[in-house]
């Protein structure tokens, strides 16, 4: 197979900074890979291990979680709790033999589309890189 | 009280889902990109889909037409619109199936154009399987949605204001103007904060206390309006609409009620202390009011410095007092408020120079204070307007300014500009300069922010006609002569690139505006985000200046950030209004996102509750067993709570786990197919 293997990346964006962050990439035309589906949820809180975990098993190659930058969490700190829990789930990973830089967190603001950008390039970039996860892994 | 969580129970109504799916063109902003007639018969296949159609552009209102239409002869019961952000047309399509007889929380969004087709410009393939696999994605978690209704909370019709500076004061009467009952508690003897301190006011010079104090009197008179003055806010719980408050009215020892204000128990007091209010440059008894002016005009016993407080033999205001108005035994009360809205104006403090050796304001008596120089040419100060040096109490005749003394200092700590030491100094040097054209003045400066109305015609005016001196560059060392009292400044002069040494009588520190410590509890009280300057932060730094992340808690003066008089009056009215516009509404709508707790999965291990950025999760016995339970007025629905549950006990309604999960299973069909899962 030379084939370029195409990672598929699962994105989760809270509503009010890094979902924002999404459109504003839009629409100043920022280009990046077309390999990640998002998926919006209010606060980067919200997403559950499981959520991640789930997606890996399903096959995807990637997941990213990204909220508001520290301070600007529009729920306070809900996006504390998200950082709590990455640091916990990149540990996890390491402990199952799964790269850890197959997991993500990145803080993104509204006004960051620029940054959106970038952080997809550069993820789509490393996971592709690693290629797929070896399925004994999984 | 938790909400039925119909959505874990069946799928919405207990119907089988039956789906449309509308691809919107957008013009060529989808269309030139993603086949959207190719994705939409695609759709098509998809199980639960009974139609699914491409349209022009689907917000116009031939596209709505066409959804509404569809809904009606086609019994949808679904919608997917696959088109732009959600953030963009939400509210849109909400209301287009609403009115065709579909709870809007059916309907849903899936972002085309945003997150398609305008960021993979050059790849029309890859786009358009991308569009269909997000279709796929939208819906299936359609078939999970279940209806609801936004909540409603009815609003207390009465506001809380915090903090009697003149943003207070002017927030305080256009609420109470409106007709509502409006409290306004000042941790000070008197309101009027800052501004009453101040000479005159940048940029026209007008006299502070001449333009204040009619404000104050017009808040003691105003109908519904009610100070709370010497008192300070001890909790608050509750939610918008309906804060619980409890204001803590400390003792004045005097009771207000007998109180006339006529001062004979003053002239009798035999304990002098430095006034505060004068910065410490004047004197005041243990009974004071701290200047003329303030409102209430009731006097106040300071206990740690009042004779008889302190257990010694006194009395001497008791017997003077022919009202028979002091009362040594007065406790604390406690009152308990109701309140919809609250507005925080709790201003700022000035920066102190902390540490020994910063512009020597601790070595010399002669580094003063912006905040110390507007008592000291004040006609109401100590020195009834007059100008001396505190060392030998002369008339300093050489005047030195530095300006952004704990502002924009990275090695303080401190990045913000305080906006409004620039024009200080220069109406202060004017001031100075009026009394005695004499004087040399000097203004060490880094960069000159005269940005306001009418700004730079003071800046103008004071260099071209008052000769005030600019010198660009930041002193490096000040130092003082034991015998004459005298400061010599060392600094390098940026624009003449030469360092210099200059003599002064007096050193004025234009300082900085801090978030006040004044702020902190009620802060703290409401979870409220600052940002990194410390200061509350609004809602939008562009299109919600004075809103908060609380809904119902409006901010506004130097609380928010620094700034002068003109832009805090400017806020508060802003306040006022959007927090009467709520009160006017009598109800508030909230968006029903709430978490949900299963009382059969909840073990009660409270981990939610330490989650929970608002408090809005509580344990509570129910029948003998601790359960999590949801204040659903105060849930926001960030669904922290939910990924925190170990027992997978909580959900939150229209993001829940199910959905969740039928999304990142769409995703990944073809993945799974692929990799035999
Ligand atoms: C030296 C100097 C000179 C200035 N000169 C000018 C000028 O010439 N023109 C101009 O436009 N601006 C000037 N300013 C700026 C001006 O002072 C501010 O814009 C203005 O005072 C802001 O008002 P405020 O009500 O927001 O805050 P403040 O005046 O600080 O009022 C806040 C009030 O809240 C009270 N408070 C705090 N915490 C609590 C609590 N927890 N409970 C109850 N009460 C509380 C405080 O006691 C205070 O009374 C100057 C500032 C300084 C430092």
């Amino acid at each position: 197979m030379d084939e370029e293997f195409n990672p598929k990346i699962i994105a989760f964006c809270c509503n009010w900074c890094s979902y924002a962050g999404a459109d504003l990439a839009g629409v100043s035309r920022f280009q990046y890979p077309p390999n990640i589906r998002i998926i919006r949820v209010m606060c980067s809180g919200r997403v559950d291990l499981s959520f991640v975990i789930e997606a890996l098993r399903q096959g995807a190659d990637g997941v990213l979680v990204t909220g508001c930058h520290p301070n600007d969490c529009h729920y306070i700190d809900g996006n504390k709790s998200a950082a709590l829990r990455a640091e916990f789930f990149t540990e996890f990973l390491e402990e199952i033999g799964i790269e850890p830089e197959r997991f993500r967190l990145e803080w993104i603001a509204g006004s960051e589309g620029e940054k959106f950008a970038r952080v997809i390039n550069k993820m789509v970039e490393d996971v592709r890189a690693l290629g797929p996860i070896r399925s004994d892994d999984k | 009280m938790a909400m039925p969580n119909a959505e874990l129970k069946d799928n919405g109504g207990g119907t089988e889902p039956k789906i449309g799916v509308f691809v919107c063109h957008c013009g060529t902003n989808i269309g030139g990109v993603v086949d959207c007639e190719k994705v939409a018969k695609a759709a098509s296949t998809i199980e639960g889909v009974a139609v699914s159609k491409d349209l022009k552009y689907a917000c116009s209102d031939l596209g709505q037409d066409e959804i509404q239409k569809a809904i009606k002869e086609e019994g949808l019961n679904r919608i997917v619109v696959a088109s732009c952000s959600p953030r963009l047309h939400e509210f849109t399509f909400r209301n287009c199936v609403e009115e065709a007889g579909l709870n809007p929380y059916f309907m849903i969004m899936v972002n085309l154009r945003e997150q398609c087709s305008w960021v993979h410009m050059k790849e029309p393939e890859d786009a358009t399987a991308k569009a269909s696999d997000l279709i796929r994605m939208g819906v299936e978690r359609s078939k999970l949605l279940s209806s609801l209704s936004p909540r409603e909370v009815a609003v207390e019709p009465t506001c809380l204001v915090i903090g009697a500076g003149i943003a207070g004061i002017q927030a305080a009467l256009d609420v109470a103007q409106k007709g509502f009952k409006t409290y306004l508690v000042e941790k000070e003897p008197s309101i009027g904060g800052h501004m009453a301190q101040l000479d005159k006011t940048f940029p026209t010079g007008d006299c502070a206390i001449c333009i204040l104090a009619p404000k104050m009197v017009e808040a003691s008179r105003q109908k519904n309006l009610e100070i709370l003055a010497y008192s300070e806010v001890v909790d608050i719980d509750g939610y918008v609409g309906n804060f619980n408050v409890k204001v803590r009215m400390k003792p004045r020892y005097v009771d207000e009620e007998k109180c006339v204000g006529c001062g004979v128990c003053t002239e009798k007091c035999p304990v002098k202390v430095p006034n505060e209010f004068d910065v410490g440059f004047g004197m005041r008894k243990a009974i004071y009011v701290p200047f003329p002016q303030a409102v209430p005009l009731k006097y106040t016993i300071d206990a740690e410095n009042c004779r008889q407080l302190q257990g010694k033999k006194c009395g001497a205001c008791a017997k003077a007092c022919i009202n028979d108005a002091i009362d040594y035994e007065q406790q604390p009360r406690d009152l308990d408020l109701k309140v919809g809205t609250i507005i925080i104006a709790t201003g700022f403090d000035t920066y102190i120079p902390m540490k020994k050796g910063v512009y020597s304001y601790w070595e010399s008596e002669n580094v003063i204070t912006a905040m110390e120089l507007e008592r000291l040419i004040n006609a109401a100060g100590p020195t009834g307007g007059h100008l001396i040096r505190p060392s030998d109490k002369t008339e300093p005749k050489r005047i030195a300014f530095i300006q952004c003394v704990g502002s924009r200092n990275h090695k303080l700590g401190i990045q913000h500009c305080s906006r409004v030491c620039c024009m200080y100094a220069m109406k202060n040097a004017q001031i100075i300069k009026e009394h005695d054209p004499e004087t040399d003045i000097a203004i060490y400066y880094n960069d000159i922010r005269a940005f306001g109305k009418g700004f730079e015609e003071l800046y103008h005016r004071i260099r071209m006609d008052y000769g005030v001196e600019f010198i660009r560059g930041r002193p490096a060392r000040l130092t003082t002569d034991p015998e004459t009292g005298n400061i010599t400044i060392r600094a390098e002069e940026t624009l003449l690139a030469k360092i210099t040494e200059r003599d002064f009588d007096l050193v004025v520190l234009s300082v900085g505006l801090l978030p006040s410590q004044g702020t902190m509890p009620i802060q703290k009280m409401l979870s409220l985000p600052t940002s990194p300057d410390g200061f509350l932060q609004e809602l939008h730094p562009k299109l919600r200046p004075i809103e908060t992340a609380i809904d119902g808690v409006f901010i506004c003066g130097c609380a928010q950030g620094p700034k002068d008089i003109p832009d805090s009056v400017a806020q508060a009215k802003a306040t006022a209004s959007e927090a009467s516009t709520l009160m006017i509404r009598s109800k508030h709508v909230v968006e029903p996102l709430t978490a949900s707790i299963n009382d059969e999965l909840c073990v009660g291990c409270g981990l939610c509750t330490d989650v929970c950025p608002y408090g809005a999760i509580e344990l509570q016995d129910k029948d003998g067993q601790i359960k999590a339970v949801v204040t659903e007025a105060l849930c926001h629905g960030c669904g922290t709570c939910a990924a925190a549950c170990p027992q997978r006990a909580i959900d939150q309604l229209q993001f829940s786990n199910r959905q969740i999960m039928s999304e990142i299973s769409a995703a990944l069909s073809h993945e799974k197919a692929a990799g035999g899962e």
